[in-house]
């Protein structure tokens, strides 16, 4: 395992980080070459986590703007709502075959953080769940989740509160306990081997998805699209597809849709290549090198920098990067969830939205394959409370 | 670089003092002063902080004054002007630059190797740089003959501690502890085995920090070790003052406590 997509990616790590991190690799490896391993493995995602999650053609979005038909990749259904926990099981898995029983993490949405409470519950590790602030405040249901699952939620003040200030935080924590815990990353950011093993414990969303979309259709679809926050669900979803003739598309957050002078969290629109949180990657970044505040109403995409994977498929122009702003996610959200009866995450609604757009730009009875990343229970309160403010402002 | 060798030549006698200071912090003119009073009070080499948004290395006492220097506007160039500045004073103590990777990587390289000679600067000190990710920045290193300096930590393996003992240029900067920056009560437990392997691994100098607080902690390392390293000590009692007299008058009062227990 080099670590290096390209000129993307690395180690950029205190160097108390190095042995824990050299071990992780290590284990990993060696668990990727044991039939114990992946059998607990599988055991875990077919029963705990309830995969295989099915896939849903949409009856109307798509078909009535321009005949195309949009199917979603249902990550929504599993056990906790979202994607993250395809990893939260894995990587608790990996930890306790180290030996060790101390688990940190980050959260954003709070779907990582949920899902590593319940994945340490069910195999039986400490969890201690590091929060921004605000997020926690527009995710409440999710930290009440994290606590009745016996996770200890530590809000996080610095900066801006939010998803890049608790990842800080989480790594000072295993910086200060490198031996006794593991820090159990929920994206495809971070220092290698992060992106490496967050992609292969998501990879199992690409793998069913293009089975199922051949054993429904016949055929490989016309376009994959997924959001890209930190990228996980996009390259989890991507990796099944990198070698067919099929364009893959990563929906960032546009914010407030201003473009790169507005508020926002695109660092692969509008960013440029730097070191952030032991990865070189597109970052928001100003003059100076310093990290820029991000926007998204999407908690899950509010992050200043991508997987370093992302960047360099960007370089290679191998997946094609647009964006949603708050305003799409927001309308979709509505739109899926009347018009279909599905309630996404407003991360995931960011990809439908994509969805919806290529389908207005692909001919005439094209497929595209959306991941549904999570369920959008955990926006109800500030998704319809947004929704209310901009109807407001309309009148 | 000889300014730097010769900051640790005598270390048998004397373990050499690294006083940390946040450049900017609490205000550019200002920490022309504590360096000049750090120095004068027997600090040997001065590691001056520029300031980054997200200091993953770094505890509360140095975030806080990172904090308070990139609001005040303070930029690596900033940082090789205060340099060029403390230079103009006469001071020709050695200068480290501290700082985190992204904003010297978006300052350029090779325009930072080239600024920070001109500047009078001695080398660099990159928490989230580990020499194995080094390769662009030595190669400046050697090309303007600056310090480049590695960290050893206690997890490290021998084969690990022996590479980056090599590869460090100036000192070898041996974590005294897990853990971020910070004031400490004690001394980590089995610091002295540590520092033995530490010792027989490095060729170059080797200087120890991360909760180095305290005279006491100075003069239990003194003879195991060819520097230590102070700095959220020190800042902490700069941040407790309220005037610049007061807080050149900390800085004095701590700095000579600590060099009086290098002797």
């Amino acid at each position: 395992m080099s670590g290096w997509f390209g000129g993307y990616g690395g180690q950029f790590v205190a160097e108390t980080l190095v042995a824990p991190l050299e071990e992780l690799e290590a284990a990993y490896q060696k668990a990727q070459a044991s039939e114990d391993f992946l059998s607990e493995l599988d055991d875990l995602l077919n029963r705990f986590v309830g995969r295989p999650t099915p896939l849903t053609r949409l009856r109307r979005l798509g078909v009535e703007a321009n005949g195309c038909t949009l199917w979603l990749k249902r990550e929504d259904l599993t056990h906790t709502g979202a994607h993250k926990i395809n990893n939260a099981i894995g990587q608790a898995l990996l930890a306790r075959r180290i030996g060790k029983r101390r688990i940190i993490a980050e959260t954003g949405a709070g779907q990582h953080g949920v899902a590593v409470a319940a994945a340490c519950a069910h195999l039986q590790l400490d969890a201690t769940i590091y929060m921004g602030r605000v997020d926690a405040e527009r995710q409440a249901p999710n930290v009440q989740r994290m606590e009745l699952l016996g996770a200890e939620v530590r809000l996080v003040d610095n900066g801006t509160a939010t998803l890049k200030d608790a990842i800080n935080e989480a790594i000072r924590d295993w910086i200060a306990h490198p031996d006794s815990t593991h820090y159990l990353l929920g994206s495809v950011v971070g220092p290698h081997p992060f992106p490496t093993i967050v992609r292969g414990f998501q990879s199992v969303i690409g793998r069913e998805a293009r089975q199922q979309f051949l054993d429904s259709v016949g055929d490989l679809p016309d376009a994959v699209v997924a959001c890209v926050g930190g990228g996980s669900n996009s390259v989890g979803m991507f990796s099944a597809f990198l070698d067919d003739p099929v364009r893959l598309i990563g929906v960032q957050a546009a914010g407030e849709g201003l473009g790169p002078g507005g508020r926002h969290a695109a660092p692969l629109l509008y960013g440029e290549p730097g070191v952030l949180q032991g990865t070189r990657t597109y970052l928001l970044q100003d003059d100076d090198g310093q990290i820029l505040l991000t926007h998204s109403v999407a908690p899950g995409l509010d992050y200043p920098g991508v997987g370093p994977e992302h960047s360099y498929f960007k370089d290679t122009g191998r997946v094609e990067y647009r964006t949603a702003s708050d305003d799409q996610a927001l309308a979709t959200f509505a739109l899926l969830s009347r018009a279909e009866g599905i309630i996404p995450a407003l991360e995931s609604a960011h990809a439908v939205a994509g969805g919806l757009e290529l389908a207005e730009e692909l001919p005439h009875g094209s497929n595209i394959l959306v991941n549904l990343s999570g369920r959008g229970d955990k926006d109800l309160v500030s998704a319809l409370a947004a929704i209310r403010e901009r109807d407001g402002a309309d009148r | 670089m000889r300014r730097l060798e010769h900051a640790f030549a005598d270390s048998q006698r004397e373990t050499a003092l690294v006083a940390y200071l946040t450049a900017g912090y609490p205000s550019l003119d200002e920490t022309v002063d504590l360096v000049d009073a750090a120095c004068a009070a027997g600090a040997d080499v001065i590691e001056l902080g520029a300031p980054f948004s997200d200091p993953l290395g770094d505890g509360p006492v140095i975030q806080a004054t990172t904090q308070q220097a990139l609001r005040a506007g303070v930029t690596v160039a900033t940082t090789l002007d205060l340099v060029a500045k403390v230079r103009a004073t006469g001071n020709d103590v050695p200068i480290m630059l501290m700082g985190y990777c992204n904003p010297f990587l978006r300052y350029g390289l090779p325009k930072l190797f080239a600024d920070a000679a001109s500047a009078g600067a001695d080398g660099f000190i990159v928490p989230d740089l580990p020499a194995t990710e080094s390769t662009d920045w030595l190669v400046e290193a050697e090309g303007h003959n600056l310090g480049q300096v590695f960290f050893a930590a206690p997890g490290s393996s021998p084969e690990r501690l022996r590479r980056t003992a090599r590869q460090s240029r100036g000192f070898l900067y041996c974590l005294a502890d897990n853990g971020v920056t910070g004031v400490r009560d004690r001394l980590a437990d089995g610091l002295d085995a540590y520092l033995a392997r530490v010792r027989a691994a490095a060729t170059t100098p080797v200087a120890v920090g991360f909760g180095i607080s305290r005279p006491e902690h100075v003069a239990a390392l003194r003879g195991k070790v060819d520097g230590v390293i102070v700095g959220s000590a020190l800042l902490k009692r700069i941040g407790a003052a309220t005037t610049p007299q007061q807080r050149i008058a900390e800085t004095t009062t701590l700095i000579s406590e600590l060099k009086e227990a290098c002797r």
